[in-house]
């Protein structure tokens, strides 16, 4: 189990550093966004899976040659059967590292979600009393304002599409359809539970700069499925203008507001480049084998610590 | 019959169309006078003070309201006007908290001067 320590050790920190940066680099994610964002997932809990297992393997080592034999001694420790000096101190060291790195990894989890649910519930209750429901689109609301804005807002039943009357009036009728579409993609597949999970990430290992690249990566990932659904139904061109729109009309808010965050700015304008770049001079999707080979590859990822903690001692090894 | 969001919002109405603090009892008496909301020809059934108080207490709990307790009976207001809260929300959706992005997931991110003069042009016109 020494061995498997140390591989684990070392996928871990391939994991954390050189292949999340090469990923990011890569440009062939935007033509198969599916394929990157399930690569994505699978680097980080691979990455998770193998930082925990190296020290809990590491940890064991005095106690058996695989997984499960060490785990029997640890609970012989604990029962009192044997001596804690049977694990010496370095030992003791690790498995409590990979202790607290799960309960941290955990309690995160759950932190940004009240967190993230706290602020949902106050923009709800704030938009409850500043917007009227729209009356002909159902779960859509209105709010009284010229800057035009859309966006959605995730809540299980209760998700709601918010619309801006300055935006109503800045489109037309298929642009907003556009609008509609690409928000409605963002509620129905789901893609705040992945920015919750990548928030946590990056909240629970905010010294490992890869959470902030993956965090970056997955925002970015999401508005191009978004936008490729819209695709579907409307034409790329009352697309483009309805991002163009958007984006160029006037905020009308004070400038020191919109003023990038620093160092935490996720929506940074790269994101609305790209989406613009894609669509304008489009590239052609990811070959379905190669996309295929991706998702492969995010399963592999995802077996290989997996394997290395539990193969050795379905061998008897 | 109106739910407690609809008497919420009728209240904050109110008061932002009073700047000037006003009693429960005076607030009961002008929802009162509101025509009924649902649309159905019904008569509002009259408001109980209690019911108007739960739901000031509860407005003030989300700090939409404060309370004037210097003078019998306490007179209530709201905290800012409703442009204001307009525009904290607005802030909330386009401000760049880091945070923002996991609550809720708008069309378009923030966009630099030089992009917006790219996408100005796009537009065709400039």
């Amino acid at each position: 189990m020494y061995w498997t320590s140390w591989l684990l050790a070392g996928l871990a920190i391939a994991l954390a550093w050189p292949v999340p940066v090469a990923l990011s680099r890569a440009k062939w994610p935007a033509t198969a966004p599916f394929a990157a964002m399930v690569l994505w997932q699978s680097l980080a809990l691979a990455g998770g899976l193998s930082m925990i297992g190296a020290m809990l393997c590491y940890g064991l080592v005095p106690l058996g040659g695989n997984l499960a034999a060490g785990l029997r001694g640890l609970l012989d420790i604990f029962l009192g059967r044997e001596s804690l000096d049977a694990l010496g101190l370095v030992h003791a060291f690790a498995l409590s590292a990979a202790a607290l790195l799960s309960a941290h990894l955990v309690f995160t989890l759950w932190l940004t979600y009240f967190r993230i649910n706290r602020q949902r519930r106050r923009h709800r209750d704030l938009l409850a009393l500043l917007s009227s429901p729209s009356h002909d689109r159902p779960d859509t609301l209105v709010i009284n304002h010229e800057a035009p804005v859309a966006y959605c807002l995730p809540g299980g039943s209760r998700s709601v599409t918010v619309l801006s009357d300055g935006l109503m009036t800045l489109l037309s009728p298929e642009e907003l359809r556009a609008v509609l579409l690409h928000e409605e993609t963002h509620l129905t597949q789901r893609h705040h539970l992945l920015l919750w999970a990548f928030a946590a990430w990056r909240s629970a290992l905010p010294w490992l700069p890869t959470s902030r690249l993956a965090q970056r990566a997955v925002s970015s990932l999401i508005e191009i499925l978004a936008d490729d659904v819209a695709l579907r139904s409307v034409s790329k061109s009352t697309l483009v203008t309805a991002i163009a729109l958007v984006a160029s009309g006037p905020a009308r808010l004070p400038a020191t507001a919109l003023v990038g965050g620093g160092a935490d700015q996720i929506d940074t304008p790269a994101t609305t480049s790209a989406r613009l770049s894609r669509l304008l001079a489009p590239t052609p999707p990811l070959a379905r084998k190669l996309q295929a080979l991706v998702l492969a590859g995010a399963a592999l990822l995802l077996a290989l610590p997996t394997a290395l903690l539990l193969v050795p001692g379905m061998l008897g090894g | 019959m109106a739910t407690l969001g609809d008497l919420e919002r009728a209240v904050m109405d109110l008061l932002w169309e009073h700047p000037e603090a006003i009693t429960a009892n005076a607030l009961r008496d002008l929802l009162s006078q509101r025509p009924s909301g649902d649309g159905d020809g019904q008569e509002s059934r009259p408001l109980a003070v209690t019911t108007v108080l739960t739901v000031l207490s509860r407005l003030e709990k989300k700090g939409l309201v404060e309370r004037e307790r210097s003078s019998r009976p306490h007179r209530y207001r709201a905290v800012t006007s409703r442009a204001d809260h307009t525009a904290e929300l607005m802030l909330e959706v386009l401000g760049s908290a880091p945070d923002r992005e996991a609550v809720l997931a708008r069309f378009i991110g923030t966009v630099s001067e030089g992009e917006a003069a790219t996408l100005r042009k796009l537009l065709g016109r400039d």
